[in-house]
């Protein structure tokens, strides 16, 4: 229980910290810490407008993508607190339940009729279905080199043992979270969600039509992902025994690193050129399958 | 023993629909389907409750009678069949409406008995063990759907897909038979129990493989499957339901009866199974994609399901190979019950496409859209079924795949470095075809269903008749059950492996599996909770707050037609630069000549070939047709040549007798 509502403190913090970073790197004074939550409620005071074009999908696509992603977050472990439910194959089904999220919200922007949302739902499910694999290929790594099939027992099982061999996969897991939740956030330099020309976006492009509270639950969505992943990352890290205040710490500058990671990303680099995006997502799967091969090597499957 | 002469006089008053007056001839079927299915069901809930597991009697017409036995793996199948051949009869009275008065009396006959029949040789082909009925039982399903898919025969494409189909099947017909006479010849006893015996015996691998070229053209196993993209789109749509839904089961069934008795090559068979399995996923979803008629892209989807379950059954196989009960367990029961699931969830579509037809008179996804406004109740079924066959929370299809996830990944702690590499593809494999299918059903869903309408027809469409929506129900109430409470649905699906033959200790991880599944159906429910906290707070949100209505975002733009939406072959474009090997497609345009100054009305069209439909049956019959041509010298039609050649032939038999060669 513990886990959820500390991702959903991280969501809050989580895009404030981003701007925050952008605005010093770039020696602005900036909005303040607070701005996106700020909009937010912003957002919630609006009223709406929808498009004479949009039918039931569309009212409901956001409430749906927001449901699917806070029950994916349900399976998330805490650390050693582990998680609320939990169950073999739990990171299958958190998988799955991310993609159906995304399944709403691009029938949602199709919903619209317009073409410029068609082509970024184009984009959402091409650049999803490529990162895909390399989810899958990280975690059956570690289910091959751990022996357990759930996110909470794999995390509890890293750093228990003595092996050395785990840093590796630490670093291997650290590198392809941050990757992904760049290519499922929307981030540079797979996706620039501060462009100003409607047919270089992905994600912002496909909510051209939201208004009101509906965009706030989108952004939601978004800031939730962010949170995720980043304790995601924290669950690699954690080690066990590790003191339940100590937890919290560790989680606390492991979010804010991670959104500085991405502001300081975004700050130095520009987004991908659009065809290219497809080569910088199979890379993920490919250092994903090298971490596979290794394992394979330290379990002595391959080479003695 | 009364059951099996009902049954039999089923069969016997089936023949009188004939006779029957146009407007009762539904009816007449109806109840004899009706009456039929009740009567299965009752014998497959015989062979679930016994204590062997097993059912068994004598059809009655000849003195000695044909043995029909039900062990649960049959009872199971003809649940299945029950299920989506009563729906989609159901559905056939809404759908064959607007060809009441184009069809004769006879045409009508005809259609209702091959459907009859086809239903009962289904339900025989499950039951019978012996070798020769069960081949004549294969035909006849063979030949009924044949008459089913040309029931529009005025259409000259429809008769030829139909042929080629007869075609196909038979060439697959004559694998079972040679393999059904090697075991003939081997053991002296033509029957699916011979061939634990034969297996015993002899090699392994090889009959197996004949069996499985057999079994794999009626599945649809790439590159087995040339015969599939063509004869559902020409069935009309509730034929396409049960064949795509049950009928390609079949081949299924046929490779789990060969798998159970293998004895020897386990091994070998899986991994063959699971190589031509991914093959066929990956590949069916990747075809399916640059599909723009809704059929076609369900057919080949079904392909793509026929390789998840070709999947589960490889990892299966390859649990028993390798002695690990988890995987055997797991691989099995994810496959047997995606049966289950892929013939809902696709007959589901494949009603709902066909009930777009009705009202659209297209099925080109080009020419649709906009149809989520006029046919709330299509709209919804046709996103039950895509959220279902995408393997989405919490509906069936997930549960299937995740079976076969898990056990994938339990495998991968014990397995040695060839099956680690094997599980990892199969895992990357599964994961990709989800992604794959997603992009899919976004773009069939969102391309025929969402948006503005793109052509006349569809945007004057209303919502189907009543009688065509009711039957949908079934299938869609099933799926979300068996989604939220799977635990109920796992249970006969894992007695079905525990009264095989395979002598295989179930482990005793099964228990913990139903507490996954538990909680899967836990999640589901707090998933839905969720959704209805969310929108009831949204609804009284919206109405304590302005809300307009105005036109879609163009930019500044603001006399946007429907011609500037996303089409489907927009949205496939990206995709189709990275599939380029794999899929072919052509273009076709007009170019503008320089010298014309003011370009008259251009035509671009794009298509895409299967490729190995192209190889492997086109440019083949296309070269042993233009050889056959040059025999064609030979008939000159002159009755004197056809005499000298008699002679010769009589002149060549005396010769080769005379010097003892024949």
């Amino acid at each position: 229980m513990a886990g959820i509502l500390l991702i959903l403190l991280a969501a809050v913090f989580f895009p404030g910290i981003i701007l925050r970073t952008r605005s010093v790197v770039s020696g602005r004074k900036g909005p303040g810490i607070f701005q996106p939550v700020k909009d937010l409620f912003v957002l919630f005071r609006k009223g709406s407008v929808f498009s004479s074009t949009t039918g039931i999908i569309f009212r409901i696509a956001p409430a749906v993508s927001l449901a699917s992603v806070l029950c994916a977050a349900l399976v998330l472990p805490f650390g050693n607190a582990g998680s609320l439910i939990s169950f073999e194959g739990d990171f299958i089904y958190f998988s799955y339940m991310i993609a159906l999220g995304k399944f709403f919200a691009i029938i949602g922007a199709l919903d619209t009729g317009s073409s410029f949302e068609g082509m970024g739902a184009n984009r959402e499910a091409f650049f999803s279905m490529l990162v895909e694999p390399a989810f899958f290929i990280l975690m059956a790594t570690f289910a091959m080199f751990t022996g357990y099939t759930s996110f909470s027992e794999i995390f509890g099982s890293f750093l228990i043992t003595d092996n050395a061999h785990l840093v590796i996969f630490t670093v291997m897991g650290i590198w392809l979270f941050i990757q992904t939740a760049l290519v499922e956030t929307s981030r540079v330099p797979v996706d620039d969600p501060k462009t100003h020309l409607e047919l270089t976006m992905i994600h912002e492009v496909m909510i051209l039509d939201n208004s009101g509270f509906d965009k706030a639950l989108i952004h939601i969505v978004t800031y939730l992902k962010s949170a995720i992943y980043g304790s995601l990352i924290f669950n690699v890290l954690v080690p066990s025994g590790m003191v339940l205040w100590m937890q919290l710490i560790l989680f606390i500058i492991v979010q804010v690193l991670f959104a500085i990671v991405i502001g300081l990303t975004e700050s130095f680099r520009a987004r991908n050129k659009m065809n290219k995006n497809p080569k910088f997502i199979l890379a993920i799967s490919a250092v994903a399958w090298m971490a596979f091969v290794v394992a394979l090597i330290l379990t002595h499957k391959f080479i003695g | 023993m009364t059951g099996s002469l009902l049954f039999f006089g089923i069969l016997l008053l089936s023949l009188l629909v004939f006779l029957i007056p146009k407007p009762y001839k539904y009816v007449f079927t109806l109840v004899l389907l009706s009456t039929a299915v009740i009567l299965t069901s009752a014998w497959a809930v015989d062979a679930y409750t016994s204590e062997a597991g097993l059912f068994s009697a004598k059809l009655p017409p000849l003195s000695k009678g044909i043995a029909i036995s039900a062990d649960r793996l049959s009872a199971f199948f003809i649940v299945v069949v029950n299920i989506t051949v009563l729906t989609g009869f159901l559905f056939s009275r809404g759908y064959l409406k607007p060809w009441y008065d184009r069809k004769s009396a006879i045409q009508f006959s005809i259609h209702y008995l091959s459907y009859l029949w086809l239903y009962f040789s289904m339900i025989m082909v499950v039951m019978i063990r012996d070798g020769v009925s069960f081949l004549i039982m294969w035909e006849i399903m063979a030949l009924t759907s044949f008459l089913l898919v040309i029931f529009d025969a005025e259409d000259r494409n429809i008769m030829k897909t139909g042929i080629s189909y007869l075609i196909q099947m038979h060439a697959g017909m004559f694998f079972i038979l040679a393999a059904f006479l090697i075991v003939y010849k081997a053991t002296g006893e033509m029957s699916f129990d011979a061939l634990g015996r034969y297996f015993r015996e002899h090699g392994n691998i090889s009959l197996f493989l004949l069996f499985f070229a057999g079994f794999g053209i009626k599945a649809g196993f790439i590159p087995l499957h040339t015969w599939l993209p063509e004869a559902h789109p020409a069935a009309p749509s509730h034929v396409s339901g049960v064949m795509s839904g049950v009928m390609i089961k079949m081949g299924i069934y046929g490779i789990i009866r060969v798998l159970l008795n293998l004895q020897d090559d386990l091994m070998a068979a899986g991994i063959f199974i699971l190589a031509i399995s991914l093959l066929s996923g990956l590949l069916g979803v990747m075809m399916a994609i640059v599909q723009h008629d809704l059929k076609r892209l369900l057919a080949y989807h079904s392909i793509e399901n026929i390789g998840i379950i070709g999947i589960g059954l490889g990892v299966g196989t390859i649990g028993l190979a390798s002695g690990n009960g988890t995987l055997y367990l797991l691989g099995f029961s994810g496959a047997i019950l995606h049966v289950l699931n892929h013939s809902l969830f696709k007959s589901l579509l494949f009603f709902s496409a066909g009930s777009v037809y009705t009202v659209t008179h297209t099925r080109n996804m080009e020419h649709l859209g906009g149809l989520s406004a006029k046919m709330p109740w299509t709209t919804s079924f046709f996103l039950v079924g895509s959220l279902a066959i995408c393997g989405l929370p919490p509906f069936n299809g997930f549960i299937s795949e995740f079976l076969i996830y898990i056990g994938l990944f339990k495998g991968l702690a014990s397995a040695d470095l060839h099956q680690s590499i094997i599980l990892i593809s199969s895992i990357v494999g599964l994961s990709l075809i989800g992604g794959l299918a997603v992009f899919c059903f976004t773009k069939a869903f969102g391309i025929s269903f969402l948006g503005i309408p793109r052509t006349s027809s569809a945007g004057n469409a209303s919502e189907v008749s009543r009688g065509m929506i009711l039957p949908q129900l079934i299938p869609v109430a099933l799926i979300i059950l068996i989604g939220m409470v799977s635990v109920l649905f796992i249970r006969p699906v894992m007695s079905i492996l525990s009264s095989s033959a395979v002598q295989m200790p179930v482990p005793e991880q099964v228990s913990p599996l139903l507490r996954d599944l538990t909680m899967i159906s836990i999640t589901g429910g707090i998933f839905v909770l969720l959704i209805a906290v969310l929108l009831v707070y949204r609804h009284l949100h919206l109405e304590r707050r302005k809300v307009t209505v105005g036109p879609t975002w163009g930019c500044g733009y603001t006399a946007g037609t429907h011609r500037q939406q996303y089409t489907a072959t927009s949205f496939a474009y990206n995709y189709n630069h990275l599939a380029k090997p794999v899929i072919q497609t052509s273009k076709h345009m007009d170019d503008i000549p320089e010298e014309e100054l003011f370009p008259g009305k251009r035509s671009f069209h794009t298509k895409s070939d299967d490729p190995f439909k192209k190889y492997l049956v086109d440019i083949p019959v296309e070269w042993l047709s233009s050889a056959l041509k040059k025999l064609a010298v030979m008939q000159t039609g002159k009755i004197q040549h056809y005499i000298l050649y008699a002679f010769v032939f009589i002149l060549v038999i005396m010769i080769l007798t005379f010097f003892n060669i024949i």
